[in-house]
């Protein structure tokens, strides 16, 4: 039973981590490898926000989402956007910039164990007789409303409707009058947006470290790689797979092997069926 | 645009001198067959010169350090812009090489000169046997693959607690001294970089740039496309063990460390930097690139920061690089010319 809580609870934050990576690659195929660094900056934002300029708890997350977003939209606009289309200068020249943005946090003295946020609600309740404190609560109930918030957006909106076009085929939607730049700038601000979410969402169950970076980082592209870059629904899939999976070899195996669990679910994938469990494009493309 | 204005252009025209030396007849005069050897010659004594001039044992090892990295960088290069295969991994070759030449060297208690040539092939051999199942793939799968092994394994070894664990392996051999040490790096530097510049040239050579222009090209010739591939990883997976079995006898000890990113990233932004495809341009960035980030080690890791932002400025400015410049400038003369 306890299997099932936890590792509903630990699909649910995997998926958090990677629908932001699913958004942008998904919408204008870049591999943000700045993902993780995304997300410890909105939680340094976040507690810059609450403790340095005692901002209210709520003021500072909406306010740290915004921050992080414009970071991102600003990162695509005026660095990424110039090696468009040359996937390796893309891969290299984000994965630079998030090392430049981790490594300049740890620089600026924000390491070691010091840097907590609240949880929102204080307490926990029992379910079928495991414990669970209401943040891991409210991980799962926001998670699953930002999932269908995401499906509706894409399905209903016109901006969603935008990129969802664009993910599929660039040239006609820029022939039906959707600027691909300007969409990939809205995506990347979305992605980073959903990176801050994520953060504050999660960082309240433990501390703000920057070395979590580099392993948010990691599971974020196994999600997405498992379920198919690009299908948000696969990456969805595919965390509550790695989720349990992880949860599971916590369990019989030691703490040691969650992280080898991740790296092998992508190695394995990408050898046997690397456009994923579910995802459907380009799969006569990218093998020979 | 308005027509009265005049419009220049800037063109680039090959010098005389250029032209003169392709062929055979550039063994008519010294003027010529000079600027064909100087720059070969001057990377090849400014090489050997390095370890002279340096002030002290700290640099000189600094000096022994970039040629482990240059040949992580040339190796790099070969498959990246050879055979279209890009290598985010190259820790896992340093790894692999340097367990095993560790190995080697505290169970059999082999001496260097074995345990190096022997961690090169069959290290190489390793790694290729491993990535095998993921040659098929291109583009950035193949990348982020290759991102992934080094860490998976060095989670592998932190989680099973084999060779040594997390302390890794003590007490291994080191160079006789430290001249022995410089010149044995330096020269396989020099080996390496040579023959490679000359394997791309030769048949084989050709294939592989087959291979990364147009694979089904290839395979329409009756070529095996995947054996081509695996073939090419093997020299760079080769170079790479052969550069960690060095490092793992300067430092006297192998560790998961050698599986950190920094044998991945440093490498990569030589090439970027010094230029991608000139096989040259890649030592030329090391020779920037580390010793700066020597320099920079008292700011801890705003020395991380300070390359990362070069990077990604060469990257999205710059891409062509430091070697693609200076061959430009030495082949061709520019002139401004009316439209």
């Amino acid at each position: 039973m306890d299997i099932l809580v936890y590792g509903t609870i630990n699909s649910v934050s995997l998926a958090l981590y990677a629908l932001g990576f699913a958004l942008v690659y998904g919408t204008s195929r870049l591999p943000n490898f700045a993902h993780g660094a995304l997300f410890v900056l909105a939680g340094f934002i976040t507690w810059f926000f609450l403790n340095s300029l005692g901002l209210p708890y709520p003021v500072a997350i909406v306010l740290a989402m915004l921050v992080t977003a414009v970071i991102g939209a600003l990162i695509y606009q005026f660095i990424l956007v110039r090696v468009r289309g040359m996937e390796i200068s893309e891969i290299i020249a984000s994965y630079a910039l998030g090392l430049a943005i981790l490594e300049g946090l740890r620089w600026g003295g924000f390491k070691g164990m010091s840097y907590t946020l609240p949880v929102f609600i204080e307490g926990s309740f029992a379910v079928a007789g495991i414990s669970v404190d209401y943040q891991r609560l409210l991980v799962v109930l926001i998670g699953a409303a930002v999932v269908g918030m995401l499906w509706l957006f894409t399905h209903f909106t016109r901006i969603g409707l935008a990129l969802r076009g664009m993910a599929q085929d660039e040239r006609a939607a820029m022939m039906l009058g959707i600027d691909s730049d300007r969409m990939a700038v809205v995506a990347m601000g979305f992605g980073s947006g959903l990176a801050a979410l994520a953060a504050v969402l999660l960082l309240p169950l433990g501390n703000i470290v920057v070395e979590s970076g580099y392993n948010i980082l990691i599971l974020a592209i196994a999600v997405c790689i498992v379920g198919g870059l690009g299908s948000w629904m696969g990456a969805v899939l595919a965390a509550f797979l790695i989720g349990f999976a992880q949860i599971l070899t916590v369990v019989y195996l030691g703490s040691h092997y969650q992280m080898v669990v991740a790296l092998l679910a992508i190695i394995l994938t990408l050898i046997l069926k690397p456009s994923g469990l579910f995802g459907r494009q380009k799969e006569l493309e990218e093998r020979v | 645009m308005n027509q009265n204005t005049p419009q220049r252009r800037r063109e680039r025209i090959d010098r005389g001198i250029k032209v003169r030396c392709q062929g055979i007849y550039s063994l008519m005069s010294w003027r010529e067959m000079t600027y064909i050897t100087a720059p070969r010659a001057a990377l090849i004594a400014g090489l050997l010169a390095l370890p002279l001039v340096m002030p002290g044992m700290y640099w000189q090892r600094v000096i022994s350090i970039v040629c482990i990295y240059a040949l992580l960088a040339v190796g790099f290069d070969f498959l990246a812009h050879f055979v279209g295969l890009v290598s985010l991994g190259g820790a896992f070759f340093v790894g692999v090489g340097g367990y095993l030449a560790a190995i080697l060297n505290t169970a059999w208690a082999l001496p260097p000169i074995a345990t190096i040539p022997a961690a090169t092939v069959i290290g190489a051999t390793l790694c290729t046997l491993l990535l095998l199942p993921c040659l098929p793939l291109r583009g950035v799968y193949f990348a982020i693959v290759t991102l992934m092994y080094p860490l998976f394994l060095a989670r592998v070894i932190e989680a099973l607690d084999i060779l040594g664990g997390t302390d890794g392996i003590m007490g291994i051999d080191g160079f006789g001294g430290r001249w022995t040490e410089q010149y044995a790096v330096i020269g396989m530097l020099l080996i390496v970089l040579f023959a490679v510049r000359r394997l791309v040239n030769t048949d084989i050579g050709l294939v592989l740039r087959g291979v990364k222009d147009n694979d089904q090209a290839i395979r329409a010739s009756g070529m095996n496309v995947t054996r081509y591939k695996a073939l090419a990883v093997f020299i760079t997976a080769a170079m790479g063990c052969m550069s960690g079995a060095f490092l793992v006898h300067i430092y006297m000890w192998s560790g998961i460390s050698q599986f950190a990113l920094d044998f991945s990233i440093l490498p990569i932004a030589a090439t970027v930097i010094g230029g991608g495809g000139t096989l040259a341009g890649p030592v030329i960035g090391c020779l920037i690139l580390v010793p700066v980030s020597e320099l920079l080690r008292d700011f801890g890791t705003l020395r991380i920061v300070f390359y990362a932002l070069i990077l990604v400025a060469f990257i999205v400015f710059r891409s062509e690089g430091i070697m693609v410049y200076a061959q430009r400038k030495y082949h061709q003369f520019e002139r401004w010319t009316q439209v």
